[in-house]
């Protein structure tokens, strides 16, 4: 999974596969990373106080 | 009792006759759960699978509801990146339904793997070769988009959205939910293929062996249309039903409507290019190995030619016809009729690509084996099934799944 696990190997299946696992976690990482601080800032600035 | 999380303007039935049916579901699930247990602790020898069905009742059930999942990454992606605006109305649906699929399919196959506690050494020791490897991965992934889909409906609970926080982190996500339905659908594109390209990769089985193209056979192109034909199918059959059971319109027509075509015209591509490949199959491929077509459904008590008409003809070109018609999507019955045989459809497939595959002989001296599951193996594909009722129940009790039922049902 990681570079540094000894099965490890520099091949096309090994970049292929594990480029894209880690670029679709990368990207759900990021998303929500995104989202929860853009919450925060938004719950700071008082956003969100009032329902409809 | 629990007015307060009811969704305003809507109306439910009362606590005490919701407790029973969570109880009378619950029953089933602790059922499930045992059996689950049983085989957890004492080991696999609890199934009926033996050397010539490593792929059984399990794995059937993980595609199938895999397949019929599918109407989330398939809404999901016609919502947001083709820009089908009305269909808003339904991807809560979708979403949840997709949500408890996905959930029991990983369920499902933390049972069958048989030792859940080494289930994270397909990631840690990735056999890159296996398609396998590639499905775990995306399945896993893909799980992860539906829980991030699913989370901001569960924020949007009537006392969870005062919190302003929960409030914005719903909306903020609401905001980006088209990268994460991209995602999901390149996710849900490859998964469903190589499911689909397992079995077309064995070239040892006569019955699914295909040609393709480059390292994918066709049954990788047909895995992910099937999905996407079939599985809005389920989303609108379980809308439907649900609609049944509460007595309420949920959803408008025009929004039914609209997913029956999509999907009837999905469906009736997907079984022209099924009906080639079933013909080129059985005319050039199986031939090729030794095989005729009536050797795959003669000379054994179940397997006869019927299951080939049955998927095809009777749950592949009917209800695809029926979606296609503008009266047909409008007539109740007929539309009902259409989906439940979709559903059906793709289960069956689903069967025949697992189990008749195993059950075939492949050798001269060999007969058709055939399987019957363990009570075990029947219980903890119920399970899942229990699960999703309670979770569809307590979400459309407490949250606002469909935004069109004040407006149906003033």
């Amino acid at each position: 999974m990681f570079p540094f696990s000894f099965e490890w190997i520099w091949d096309v299946g090994h970049m292929v596969f594990m480029g894209g696992l880690w670029y679709a976690l990368t990207i759900l990482g990021l998303g929500m990373t995104y989202c929860i601080l853009k919450s925060v800032i938004d719950t700071i600035q008082g956003k969100g106080g009032h329902q409809h | 009792m629990d007015s307060a999380l009811i969704p305003e303007g809507v109306k439910r039935c009362s606590f005490g006759k919701f407790a029973i049916g969570i109880i009378i579901v619950g029953g089933v699930l602790l059922w499930g759960v045992y059996a689950m247990l049983l085989i957890w602790l004492k080991g696999l020898n609890q199934t009926n699978m033996n050397d010539f069905y490593g792929f059984a009742l399990w794995i059937w059930a993980d595609l199938g509801v895999i397949a019929l999942g599918g109407g989330a990454f398939f809404t999901g992606f016609l919502r947001y990146i083709v820009g089908k605006d009305e269909l808003k109305n339904i991807i809560n649906y979708a979403v949840l339904i997709g949500f408890i699929c996905y959930s029991s399919a990983l369920l499902i196959l933390a049972i069958d793997i048989g030792q859940p506690l080494r289930g994270w050494f397909i990631f840690w020791h990735a056999n890159v070769h296996s398609m396998l490897t590639e499905v775990a991965f995306c399945l896993s992934c893909y799980f992860a988009v539906l829980t991030i889909e699913y989370i901001p409906l569960i924020l949007e609970n009537r006392q969870l959205n005062k919190v302003p926080f929960f409030h914005n982190l719903a909306h903020n996500m609401h905001e980006v939910m088209a990268i994460f339905a991209a995602t999901g659908a390149f996710l849900s594109f490859f998964h469903q293929g190589s499911l689909g390209g397992v079995a077309g990769v064995l070239f040892g089985r006569p019955f699914a062996v295909r040609e393709g193209i480059f390292i994918w056979p066709w049954t990788f192109f047909l895995f992910t249309w099937s999905a996407a034909a079939y599985g809005p199918c389920f989303t609108l059959f379980v809308t439907r039903l649900t609609e049944k059971i509460t007595g309420k319109k949920l959803v408008k027509q025009n929004v039914i409507e609209l997913l029956a075509k999509i999907s009837g015209w999905t469906m009736g591509t997907y079984i022209i290019a099924k009906i080639i490949d079933t013909w080129y199959w059985a005319s050039v491929t199986a031939p090729a190995l030794g095989l005729n077509l009536i050797d795959f459904y003669s000379n054994n008590p179940f397997y006869g030619i019927w299951i080939l008409v049955a998927e095809i003809v009777v749950c592949g070109i009917i209800p695809s016809a029926i979606l296609l018609s503008p009266k047909g999507r409008s007539n109740s019955t007929l539309l009902f009729t259409a989906l439940s045989l979709a559903c059906i459809g793709v289960l069956i497939n689903r069967w025949v690509m697992v189990l008749q595959v195993m059950a075939a002989p492949v050798m001269t001296f060999e007969n058709w084996v055939m399987y019957i599951p363990s009570w075990q193996e029947v219980a903890t594909t119920i399970l899942p099934m229990a699960y999703g009722v309670i979770l569809v129940m307590i979400s459309f009790r407490y949250l606002p799944i469909f935004p069109q039922e004040r407006e149906l049902n003033p």
